[in-house]
């Protein structure tokens, strides 16, 4: 961001690192613009507008929440059931954002424009580097990279599937729950995180039958927190 | 669906902001961090199950737990996103048109 700046280097090469960080971030770019695609069409063949699906990826611009929010509301579920299911998976950029806050040191309108842009990627690149200074460009090159072609991808794959007389047909309403578990299969890495996972899923199965539909995600998100809350000596997971 | 979409991105931008914006002490409570570590692994594998396996408030098996079924050997093969999600594109439509 202010690379006109001279910087004394603590023994590092700063503009080869700067060009790895930017070769990352554009990499990273690349890869999630190429989920968008599969969530433009998805949200499209579960009835959104071209431009409601665009504005999601605009306005709430967090992969896992929006194919949330679009599942719920395929399956029937009511706008905020909906809406609450995808504010549950969004906490995690709460997350996120406290573990980035004294890396960026932004106020005022720069934090505004900061805090859209916390999503996975942008954290994942910025933690872990060597200088603050990498830290910094590490979120912003990310962060906007994915948020352009994130955006591009909605929209190509909100008309490509628009394009399709009948997605179910075609097997597309198959596409979200094998999106997440390509999601889920990252982040299951211990025993216990796949207790879990099992644990919430069976639980909330249990009661399809006798709740409204969105409901059993709200009971799946109520076991992960009775769990997270009680669970005081437990070891670290890792 | 405008509400859907509405509420659901304003409050996703605040719980994003939030993070910005609140203390660092709340980091050090484990529980916090245990619960928000564990709220996208337990919401994203009921969503795994209930997308497959049920319809409105009806759970039932039909093409789509052939192609999610195949889906899930994609992802233990650490095959990339877009295979994944393919792979069980391509199999439910072959289970609905072979049936």
């Amino acid at each position: 961001m202010d690379s006109t700046r001279a910087q004394p280097a603590a023994g590092d090469d700063w503009p080869a690192a700067r060009a790895a960080v930017l070769r990352n971030a554009a990499g990273i770019g690349v890869a999630t613009g190429a989920y968008a695609l599969s969530f433009g069409a998805i949200a499209t063949a579960t009835g959104l507008s071209v431009l409601q699906t665009c504005v999601l990826s605009l306005a709430m611009f967090t992969g896992a929440s929006q194919y949330a929010l679009v599942g719920v509301l395929g399956g029937g579920g009511g706008a905020l059931t909906a809406a609450a299911t995808s504010l549950l998976l969004g906490t995690r950029n709460v997350l996120y954002g406290l573990r980035l806050s004294s890396l960026l040191q932004v106020r005022g309108f720069r934090r505004l424009v900061a805090a859209q842009l916390v999503i996975d990627e942008s954290t994942a690149m910025s933690l872990g580097r060597s200088s603050p200074r990498a830290n910094r460009l590490g979120f912003w090159a990310t962060g906007i990279s994915v948020y352009v072609l994130w955006n591009l991808g909605t929209l190509v794959g909100a008309f490509g599937a628009q394009a399709l007389s009948n997605p179910r047909a075609v097997g597309l309403d198959a596409a979200a729950p094998a999106a997440f578990l390509a999601l889920l299969a990252p982040r299951v890495r211990t025993r216990s995180t796949a207790a879990i996972a099992l644990a919430a899923a069976a639980v909330a199965m249990a009661t399809v039958p006798f709740l409204p539909v969105g409901g059993p995600v709200l009971v799946a998100a109520l076991v992960a927190i009775v769990v997270g809350a009680a669970a005081r000596s437990a070891p670290e997971a890792g | 669906m405008w509400t859907a979409v509405l509420l659901g991105s304003a409050g996703c931008y605040l719980l994003k902001l939030a993070g910005l914006s609140v203390p660092r002490r709340l980091l050090a409570d484990r529980r916090v961090r245990r619960i928000a570590e564990m709220l996208p692994i337990a919401l994203l594998a009921t969503l795994v199950a209930l997308q497959t396996l049920t319809t409105g408030m009806r759970l039932g098996v039909d093409a789509r737990a052939a192609g999610v079924g195949v889906a899930f050997i994609a992802v233990l093969a650490r095959a990339p996103f877009l295979v994944v999600v393919a792979t069980a594109v391509a199999v439910t439509a072959l289970v609905r048109l072979v049936h």
